[in-house]
């Protein structure tokens, strides 16, 4: 059971609101008191996604919650775009995998740096990706 | 418009990235430093990021362009004091920045690229005397 303590939406459209936006996680996670490694990796994989969002869909939102599992806090933060989404989300987890230049470590990547990782993407209608990093998880 | 300063330290260049990068940045830098070391014949690049906090793929893979670049202008490249939360995230992420010297700060990283580039100017003396000695 997780219980959602606090929520913020954050309207990601420039880019001086993707720098923002990690400013605004920064934030949070020292308010929770998230060890510095871990925040690191959070705000990692945020600059990971923010750019897919930015790259693939123009833009979206990005809410940024403290949550409790009860035993410790944690951040979670929902990716939103209405972009073109996604065909194959098998292929796209793959490391390696890239439709863009780049070098397809994005996805696979930010999958290993946070505990929880949900993806759902519907082809023509958008794409949501959710994360969740414990404090001291 | 941001700019990353880059300095001149006899034939080495000198960068030391004092903001969290983002990807116009990055790129901007990447293409500054090359056209530097082309104009003043840079023999070596010392980035110092010591104060970055951040490094995501995008930007992991501009140090890994800038070393590479450098190389084909002649030129070595240093990275020195990343911050271990950044570098446990970059290997964790899949990003191992093979072929980026690294070293632990400023003062090690100069020693690096100096002892890079005596290295280089010996082959080139052992070069000479092998040639006097076919001339001879």
């Amino acid at each position: 059971m997780i219980l959602s303590l606090s929520k913020d939406t954050i309207e990601v459209v420039k880019e001086q609101d993707v720098v923002f936006t990690k400013n605004r996680v920064k934030e949070v996670a020292v308010r929770i008191k998230m060890g510095l490694v871990n925040q690191t990796r959070l705000i990692t994989a945020a600059s990971e996604l923010l750019r897919n969002m930015m790259r693939y869909a123009n833009g979206g939102k990005c809410t940024i919650e403290v949550v409790s599992s009860g035993r410790t806090n944690g951040i979670r933060l929902t990716f939103t775009d209405k972009g073109p989404g996604i065909p194959d989300i098998a292929k796209a987890m793959e490391d390696g995998f890239s439709t863009g230049k780049s070098l397809g470590l994005g996805l696979p990547g930010t999958k290993r740096l946070v505990n929880e990782f949900d993806i759902r993407s519907n082809v023509g209608e958008g794409t949501t990706v959710t994360i969740i990093k414990w404090a001291n998880g | 418009m941001d700019k990353i300063p880059i300095l001149r330290m006899g034939a080495f260049l000198l960068v030391t990235i004092q903001v969290d990068l983002y990807d116009r940045l990055a790129l901007n830098l990447e293409s500054d430093l090359i056209q530097m070391v082309d104009k003043t014949r840079a023999k070596g690049v010392l980035i110092d990021i010591s104060a970055v906090s951040i490094v995501d793929s995008f930007m992991g893979r501009i140090i890994g362009n800038i070393a590479s670049m450098s190389r084909i202008m002649d030129a070595q490249t240093v990275v020195v004091g990343m911050q271990p939360a950044v570098a446990i995230t970059l290997i964790e992420l899949g990003l191992p920045l093979k072929g980026v010297h690294t070293a632990l700060n400023v003062e090690k990283g100069m020693d690096l690229l100096k002892s890079m580039i005596d290295l280089e100017e010996e082959d080139e003396d052992q070069d000479l005397t092998e040639d006097d000695l076919i001339a001879e």
